[in-house]
């Protein structure tokens, strides 16, 4: 058995997410190689041949994966997919968008977000927005998976001394073509790894509001999310959106400031270790899941509660 | 230009889904169905490009059992031209369907697929990508924005860091994500002339396509609950709370 792990890199850094594949990788057992594929992927290469348990670094370093497009990545992949039992990548929206593609290409069914290994055919995963999971075997050649993040506890980052590979295929299927990218920029840890989540939805009443929630999350370390209704209102960016078609989290606390509680929601921040509350209706279906409840009106609230963090 | 939009029948969102007491999945009798609503704004879109002047003509297809073809009314009712509706079982996994699509695809030469990113259902979000696959074509996968114009079309995507702008070649498979548009509802006027459009029933074998299951369910459960947690009476109590007893801040 040996699995081929797709490395998950932004801005020329390794995406912490991808330790958390390699942790779900070593599970399964056997060898471990990782593909890293773009464009001036040296640093990325760096960290990879670093992770503990990885055998082999494949580099496709080539200007045709610069941003990772599908259309390029997936037959690239198809063609290094001889003598691999499994295929994995993080379920983030690059894994995703290429996973499908490569499935279909090597016709067999990707097995979608797992967040259990049972053993190397047979994996767990939600389905229904997490009201339901399901355990599914795969008798695929190749089992094509992508793996939810939070399930998995990060892999060691160092330690490890892979062997570098450089491999050639990758061209410009011609298809497609990049032209840029709207990030938000902010100085707090990224959602979906970050210790401590603080979210506002609808209640928060416009985007100015949420100032009030930056101000806590500079004081604890946090990241700042929402709920599809603060999205849809044009309060907060699409990327802060938590939830069953958002992002999934499960840090140490989430408070959840103004939401209702959808199953949507729940979705994304159930498996938080402890969540807090704060809402003016002592009957939201937030208050179900909450280790912490706090009946209040959250302008009164969130002033206090900066003042009470000091 | 003609647009295919696949529109899969689902569990309503707003019902509670209830695992089956033998674990083989979930329980789908006098339960409250309805479109996927990924797809009713992917149907949503394909209307504005038909009235736009971009399409001329609107194809919805649904695979599934026979009460998919209420699906395709509705998409019916919503705007779209005619319907395409292909007997399966319930549970059809992506590749299956999405070879299904190819067919269908071959048969009727659509401009653009608009496709859901993700079906509530088995939270797949595989569906579109494969089809993409499967006919070579370029994929424009969460899209919060599509412009069309000749050959090309614009698509920015949702992506976990922010935006992503792209330019892919026609014709083109585009998954659709939540703020790419606010699906317009049937009026009782429209939905009575649903009722007169066509609507085409093929079965698998028709097309050719093996839609054998590649996965087993092994077992479908309820996740564990979260213990009851406790009300807080105010600020200062919450945050001891998170001091001294959950001891996370
Ligand atoms: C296909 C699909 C996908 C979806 N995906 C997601 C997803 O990924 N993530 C997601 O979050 N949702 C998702 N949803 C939407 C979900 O169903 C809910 O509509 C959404 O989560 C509601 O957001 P909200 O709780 O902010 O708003 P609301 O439900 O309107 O709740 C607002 C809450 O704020 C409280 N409030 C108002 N004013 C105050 C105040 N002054 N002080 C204190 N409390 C106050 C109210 O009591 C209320 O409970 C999806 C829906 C669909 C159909
Ligand atoms: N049985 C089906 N009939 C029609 N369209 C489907 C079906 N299954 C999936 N789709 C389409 O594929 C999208 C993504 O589904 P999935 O890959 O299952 O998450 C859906 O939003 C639909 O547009």
């Amino acid at each position: 058995m040996s699995i081929l792990i797709l490395c998950d890199h932004e801005n020329g850094q390794l995406s912490p997410v991808t330790l958390n594949a390699v942790s779900a990788a070593s599970q399964i057992g056997g060898e471990m190689h990782i593909l890293v594929a773009g464009d001036q992927t040296g640093n990325v290469v760096k960290a990879a041949a670093s992770i503990a348990g990885i055998a082999k670094v494949l580099v496709a370093d080539d200007k045709s994966l610069a941003n990772g497009l599908a259309e390029n990545l997936a037959p690239l992949m198809q063609s290094l997919s001889g003598g691999y039992s499994h295929m994995m990548a993080t379920a983030t929206t690059t894994g995703k968008n290429v996973m499908p593609r490569l499935a279909a290409l090597l016709d067999v069914m990707q097995i979608s977000d797992i967040i259990k290994i049972d053993d190397a055919n047979t994996f767990q995963r939600p389905i229904y927005a997490g009201n339901a999971l399901s355990t599914v075997s795969s008798n695929e050649a190749i089992k094509v998976i992508t793996v939810r993040g939070t399930a998995f506890e990060a892999a060691a980052a160092e330690g490890g001394n892979a062997t570098i590979e450089p491999v050639a295929g990758a061209s410009d299927a011609g298809l497609s073509a990049y032209v840029k990218s709207e990030l938000s920029s902010s100085k707090r840890p990224e959602l979906t790894s970050a210790p401590i989540v603080i979210s506002g939805g609808r209640g928060m009443q416009d985007g100015a509001n949420f100032a009030m929630l930056e101000k806590i999350a500079d004081k604890l370390g946090a990241a700042v999310g929402a709920s599809r209704a603060a999205v849809d209102a044009g309060f907060v960016p699409n990327d802060y959106q938590v939830g069953q078609t958002g992002k999934v989290v499960a840090p140490d606390l989430y408070v959840a400031v103004g939401i209702s509680g959808a199953i949507q929601h729940l979705a994304g921040m159930k498996d938080s270790k402890v969540i807090v509350a704060i809402n003016k209706d002592d009957e939201a279906p937030i208050f179900q899941v909450a280790d912490y409840g706090l009946v209040a009106d959250l302008f009164d609230a969130v002033p206090a509660l900066e003042k009470e963090l000091g | 230009m003609k647009v295919l939009v696949p529109v899969k029948r689902v569990i309503d969102y707003n019902v509670k889904v209830r695992v089956k007491a033998d674990q083989s999945g979930v329980e789908l009798a006098n339960v409250k169905m309805a479109m996927n609503p990924f797809d009713e704004i992917a149907v949503e879109q394909a209307l504005r490009l038909r009235e736009a002047g971009t399409a001329d003509e609107v194809i919805a297809v649904s695979i599934g059992p026979a009460q998919n073809q209420e699906t395709i009314r509705t998409a019916l009712a919503m705007g779209a031209d005619r319907g395409i509706h292909i007997e399966a079982p319930h549970d059809i996994e992506p590749l299956a369907v999405a070879k299904l699509l190819k067919a269908v695809v071959a048969q009727e030469n659509p401009g653009i697929v608009l496709v859901g990113k993700q079906a509530i259902d088995d939270d797949c979000n595989q569906t579109g990508q494969m089809l993409a696959a499967l006919l070579g074509w370029a994929q424009g996968t969460f899209a919060s924005a599509l412009e069309i114009a000749g050959d090309k079309a614009k698509v920015i995507r949702e992506v976990d860091g922010g935006l992503e702008h792209i330019e892919i070649n026609m014709p083109a498979i585009v998954t659709v994500d939540l703020r790419l548009n606010e699906p317009r509802y049937a009026s009782l006027p429209n939905i009575m002339k649903a009722k007169k459009k066509p609507l085409d029933s093929l079965t698998a074998g028709d097309l050719g396509v093996d839609i054998a299951p590649r996965l087993t369910i092994v077992k479908v459960e309820e996740p564990a609950a979260r213990a009851a947690g406790i009300k807080v009476g105010d600020v200062q109590e919450l945050v001891s709370k998170l001091k001294n007893e959950a001891k996370v801040i």
